[in-house]
């Protein structure tokens, strides 16, 4: 039988990949990751995970370890943040590249500088074109629910994809909230086992991470990409299938509709911050205000017509970033309006919460408030 | 321990074609066929032409020890020759001959 507990997010997070029985576990701790790899290790340690711990001297070694991992053919996992994730930058799309299947947890945290160790956007938001898959949770049991959903939608052959987790640091790593936790039984029959065609085995002898020239380079993109826009397809069917087994839902996998249907203003949201935002909409609706939500979960692939289809009513959507492209405007505002470009609904970008900034009730009725009034977006400093 | 599990499923076409140059775009860019190295004709990045001329050439073996590409060989003649499939025309070989039997050209294609 499933059980529910009062647990920290990092551990519900830990028990979800123990679940799901990672081989080789590289792990280096940052905040607010690091209890994530601690759980992990002490699950090594007690005999409850069978996997090889790797202690590796730098985030850059971790995902070094990963891809070593993953081409030798078995499931594995590693977590960071901020700084550790811009360490394995160099790592990161040849991991995709490679199209190894792995799954990573980012407990979102502001890059430095200047050196902050709170919850933004800014670390995964700078990671997302590098054919990673990244998915955001808005509470504890989506963060462990989406660990199961990843390494099935990862593995599936005809997507071959890592896929990045990712959770708002400290809002979600360090709350206790009651998690239920599924069984192995369950969750083995919902994830599967790892068999990929390609491994290194000495014999028959494979050439991993090789060179290619003009003459191909573009073709190995391409195959990423369409694999990512395949993702688009399976994150809904593995969604479903989720929800039959489990019996919890968030929207489609992609896009959760707040109050859509009936809303004529909106705000577009990814992560924690959709928690706060439901209580606003709440309060908004009790005054007769019809308001919504667009909670958004997969930021890549980018669901641009679940966007589509979510807003051809709407007169007015305000995207709410945590991450700014200095010199433009949030990321997500931007492939929004993208998205959006053929729509009559205003996009109006808001940067909010940088560096653990609180994402307020108040905040969250001025972005409101101003979208309401047709007003451009604002810092909400 | 190798493992026997064999994935059943074809490989899926990403881009529509198997091949791209004349190379098989596997998931991955994984190479299956090992020493794939000897199909790229480096040779084409060649800007000088060396060029040996037997009449004077004493066999020393110099330019063949030093080639940075092992792009020259003996043949059944015992003359020593350029494979130019592989020569980037570094001119070593010229520069090291003591007869300097090896003049060069600029390459023309």
């Amino acid at each position: 039988m499933a059980e529910k507990k009062v647990i920290s997010g990092s551990e519900a997070i830990a028990i979800a990949v123990k679940l799901c029985k990672p081989k080789v576990l590289p792990l280096y701790p940052i905040t607010p990751s690091t209890l994530v790899p601690e759980k992990l290790s002490e699950f090594v340690a007690n005999g409850e995970l069978d996997s090889q711990m790797v202690y590796v001297e730098s985030e850059h070694s971790a995902a070094s370890a990963l891809f070593g991992a993953y081409a030798t053919g078995v499931r594995s996992f590693t977590a960071t943040a901020s700084q550790g994730l811009a360490l394995m930058h160099e790592i990161v799309p040849i991991i995709a590249a490679s199209r190894f299947p792995a799954v990573m947890f980012i407990a979102n945290r502001a890059l430095s500088g200047p050196l902050n160790i709170w919850n933004d956007h800014s670390d995964s938001m700078s990671e997302k074109d590098q054919g990673w898959i990244q998915l955001f949770c808005e509470d504890t049991q989506e963060a462990f629910d989406t660990i199961l959903m990843a390494y099935k939608l990862a593995e599936k052959e005809n997507i071959s994809l890592p896929v990045m987790v990712c959770a708002d640091g400290f809002v979600l790593t360090h709350v206790y909230e009651p998690v239920t936790i599924e069984t192995q039984e369950k969750v083995t029959e919902f994830v599967g086992e790892y068999h990929p065609k390609d491994y290194l085995d000495p014999a028959s002898p494979k050439t991993f991470g090789a060179f290619a020239q003009p003459n191909t380079y573009f073709e190995f993109k391409e195959a990423i990409q369409i694999a990512m826009q395949e993702a688009l397809k399976e994150i809904p069917l593995i969604h479903k299938e989720f929800a039959k087994t489990f019996g919890r839902e968030y929207g489609n996998g992609l896009v959760e509709l707040i109050e859509m249907k009936d809303a004529q203003y909106a705000l577009l949201i990814a992560g924690s911050t959709v928690g706060t935002a439901r209580e606003v909409m709440n309060e908004l609706r009790k005054k007769g205000k019809k308001v919504g939500i667009i909670k958004i979960k997969s930021i890549r692939p980018f669901p641009v017509e679940d966007l589509i289809n979510a807003t051809k009513k709407l007169k007015g959507l305000g995207v709410i970033d945590r991450h700014v492209s200095i010199g433009y405007e949030g990321p997500l505002c931007t492939d929004t309006k993208a998205a959006l470009a053929k729509q009559k609904v205003k996009v109006s970008g808001f940067i909010a919460g940088l560096g653990g900034r609180d994402i307020d009730r108040e905040r969250i009725r001025k972005a409101f408030d101003l979208v309401i009034k047709g007003k451009e977006g604002e810092w909400l400093k | 321990m190798s493992k026997k599990v064999e994935n059943k499923k074809s490989e899926i076409s990403y881009s529509g074609e198997k091949t791209a140059g004349g190379i098989e775009l596997t998931k991955g860019a994984v190479i299956r066929n090992p020493g794939s190295t000897k199909n790229y004709k480096t040779g084409e990045w060649r800007t000088f032409k060396p060029e040996i001329d037997q009449a004077k050439c004493i066999k020393c073996g110099k330019c063949w020890l030093n080639c940075s590409d092992a792009a020259i060989y003996k043949d059944s003649e015992g003359k020593f020759q350029v494979n130019y499939d592989y020569c980037k025309g570094c001119l070593i070989c010229s520069k090291v001959c003591p007869v300097k039997c090896i003049s060069y050209k600029v390459e023309e294609k």
